[in-house]
């Protein structure tokens, strides 16, 4: 008993206070903005491993993004990650970052079903489906309900069935093999429910976008109601979409 | 001489892999690992070479630190005999290519298919029509959980034979995380893509996967990491192994329901993972390692802050650890839970910390060193009861060797060199293998090239192709409600193994 108080002691305070102002540390690569500098831009929109840079305007897709910094490490004048990890939104245009823009990521109050917000600001219960996730955004879920950013405080939770669930998170491209289970798994979530794609493979299928291996018609046949962009997604990033969405 | 002698990270000529029919393949290859515990197959693999199927078999020797290959041409229709039936280590590599390419192997034990690649060669084969074995039985009865798991983590079908709450057989189902990773490899031409790849082939082995994969791409470009590229993937490594044995200490510690151990260990990795973010923005070092030069260098302000986040991280992990290595209830739960012996480790041919976990020394660091490995003298953690607790204590231990390692390199920083020209073009009709360890054991990338030096074929090989057999085996005449715990205490990895 003492022990585990004496443990106790030594972790000290561990939680974020205020998870909408968090800094993160170091050089986290979140929004990026882009100046209107001239540039070779079929040269920049090249060097993406996952087209996700068009060249006019020059912009970056953050739904195809996946961080590498590629861009921003031969252009420096031209793309900067800055560090504001507020990067979900509920529409895929708005992932669209374009040249000269330094407006945040947010989420379209028009888009949000009304239902949303009236059952689930107290309390979100979420499934996580993995369909051929890589175990990176899983890990960030997972981290999401740690002591550190403890999700929880706002009643948001994963759960272990999707019968107690009020919505899917997804992770990953979406393989063929995991088409039907997930599909499964979201028939046997009641309505009113929602669906989030945590993470740049979930969004566009990421690197493996146009592989014959997957099967991305449950994304494109339902309505997703917040997209996350990462690499894997941040704790940060997802939680305060979340909120976004809930309007906590 | 019925093989060719490599080395680790090593390139050489395709035609100096000697060929020859396969009855003396088979019976080169298996003379070379019976009763000689010293040697694994690391890989064995085929592709398709005018209209025959190419074999290349890759045995490694741990005490001679090299790899001994060779090949065999069969034709497209073969029906060969299975080398698993006199070395069960074949196994899944020959249901690999049969499920590929349609070789049949006579008196394989199970031909099943493995993870239902969407090249595979007979596509009437679907995942929900997997063949489980089952027992004709009134008292048994059958648990199937997955592919959704109960919890955040990724897919995979488990079916238990139970004799009440006992478990008598588990078979174990993947597939389901299949993206086509190795023919992206082929098809994706940018370096950068490639890269990524290799990055998101187990978002927990970023380290471990992209150093194997760069290493790889050296080799085949004729370059060679300099002394500080392979300085920052060492570091990289080692904190990748610190950061998820102490993440899976705390799910072991969930599993057995012991909040506190759950809470510490799990905040515990946090500055660890953060500590990647501060070096190159990423928690799980997506983007830390690429070929030819090092975007992120370490330097003298970032060793002064992990000196601090060890320091910090050091003395609460330890005595987080002899609480929980003293409590009995903790304890009853580990002890003689999930046992593997060592003859059954190394007839399956399993690698890494589960094979260590009895006795079996399976450690790429100091059986097949690579970059600055060997001038840390390294000595692999070794247990002796195969069970979960041994798989905890080698989480414990390495941890603790890991920060030894890590505190050893920071005291001298070399210099960040110039990045090397990277050749647009790979060595024609090569073949090359690349082998590491990661955090759950040996990690294997090799490539074959054709005579414009573009890539035939890229193979994978996550440790849990093989480790996933010693977790069904390790269950057998345990409780079903340990099955979590044991689960955890492998932590094995779905799309490794899926591809």
């Amino acid at each position: 008993m003492l022990r585990t108080i004496k443990i106790l002691y030594h972790q000290g305070k561990q939680f974020i206070p205020d998870l909408r102002k968090a800094n993160v540390p170091g050089i986290f690569r979140g929004r990026p903005e882009i100046s209107l500098d001239k540039v070779d831009s079929q040269a920049l929109a090249d060097i993406c491993p996952t087209n996700a840079i068009t060249t006019s305007p020059v912009g970056i897709d953050l739904g195809k993004c996946t961080f590498c910094g590629e861009c921003s490490r031969l252009f420096p004048g031209k793309i900067r990650f800055t560090t504001d990890y507020k990067l979900a939104a509920n529409s895929r245009e708005r992932l669209f970052i374009k040249e000269g823009l330094r407006t945040p990521v947010s989420l379209d109050p028009d888009l949000i079903r009304k239902d949303i917000q009236r059952m689930f600001r107290g309390s979100l219960k979420l499934r996580q489906v993995s369909a051929a996730g890589d175990n990176s955004c899983e890990l960030e879920l997972n981290a999401c309900g740690n002591v550190n950013f403890d999700m929880g405080r706002f009643g948001i939770e994963f759960v272990a069935s999707p019968r107690h669930a009020d919505g899917i998170v997804i992770t990953g491209p979406v393989s063929a093999n995991m088409a039907e289970p997930l599909q499964i798994t979201y028939d046997a979530t009641p309505s009113p429910k929602i669906i989030i794609l945590a993470g740049t493979d979930a969004i566009s299928g990421g690197i493996f976008e146009g592989s014959p291996a997957l099967n991305r018609k449950f994304i494109e046949e339902n309505h997703i109601d917040l997209y996350v962009p990462g690499n894997p997604v941040h704790p940060l990033t997802f939680i305060n979409g979340v909120m976004d969405l809930l309007g906590i | 001489m019925s093989f060719i002698t490599i080395n680790n990270q090593q390139s050489v000529p395709l035609s100096s892999i000697p060929e020859m029919t396969y009855d003396l393949f088979f019976d080169s290859n298996i003379t070379l690992i019976e009763n000689h515990e010293e040697r694994h197959c690391v890989l064995y693999f085929a592709f398709r070479e005018t209209g025959n199927i190419r074999l290349i078999c890759c045995i490694a020797d741990d005490l001679q630190h090299n790899i001994l290959v060779s090949s065999s041409l069969v034709s497209s229709d073969a029906v060969l005999n299975s080398m698993a039936a006199r070395n069960l280590s074949f196994e899944k590599f020959e249901r690999e290519i049969h499920e590929n390419f349609d070789i049949g192997f006579v008196g394989h034990p199970w031909l099943k298919p493995v993870r239902y690649a969407e090249n595979r060669a007979d596509k009437t084969k679907t995942i929900p029509d997997y063949p489980f074995f089952g027992i004709e039985s009134e008292e048994l009865h059958e648990v199937g959980v997955g592919p959704v798991h109960a919890g955040i983590i990724e897919s995979g079908h488990f079916r238990f034979v139970c004799n009440g709450e006992q478990i008598l057989h588990l078979e174990i189902q993947l597939g389901y995380q299949h993206r086509g990773v190795e023919q992206l490899f082929l098809e994706k031409k940018k370096l950068i893509q490639r890269t990524t790849l290799a990055e998101s082939i187990a978002g927990d082995s970023v380290i471990g996967h992209t150093t194997a994969f760069a290493s790889l791409w050296e080799s085949l470009s004729g370059m060679s990491a300099d002394y500080e590229m392979q300085y920052s993937r060492t570091i990289a490594q080692e904190l990748e192994r610190i950061a998820i044995h102490t993440g899976d200490l705390s799910a072991i510690c969930t599993d057995v329901a012991y909040q506190l151990g759950s809470s510490v260990f799990g905040r515990l990795r946090t500055p660890v993972i953060n500590f990647f973010q501060e070096w190159c923005g990423n928690r799980l070092a997506k983007g830390l390692i690429r070929t030819g030069y090092n975007p992120y260098p370490f330097n003298k302000a970032l060793a002064d802050r992990l000196i601090a986040v060890l320091d910090a991280f050091e003395p609460d992990f330890v005595e987080m650890n002899s609480e929980l290595s003293r409590l009995p209830s903790s304890l009853s739960r580990f002890e003689r839970t999930g046992t593997m012996k060592y003859d059954q480790l190394l007839s399956i041919g399993t690698v890494g910390m589960s094979a260590r976990m009895n006795a079996l020394n399976r450690d790429i660091r100091l059986s097949h060193p690579y970059g600055i490995y060997p001038d840390l003298n390294h000595v692999p953690v070794m247990k002796h009861h195969g069970d979960v607790y041994s798989r905890v204590q080698i989480r414990k231990e390495e941890v603790i060797q890991s920060v030894s390692y890590i505190r050893q390199l920071l005291k001298k920083i070399p210099d960040a060199g110039a990045a090397q020209e990277i050749p647009a073009n790979l060595k024609p009709d090569s073949f090359a293998i690349s082998l590491t360890e990661g955090w759950r054991g040996e990690i294997c990338h090799a490539a074959v090239t054709g005579k414009n030096g573009e890539l035939v074929i890229y193979k994978v090989k996550d440790p849990s192709f093989h480790n996933w057999l010693a977790l069904a085996l390790a269950v057998r005449n345990n409780e079903i409600s340990d099955f979590p715990v044991c689960n955890k205490s492998f932590d094995l990895s779905y799309c490794g193994h899926d591809l």
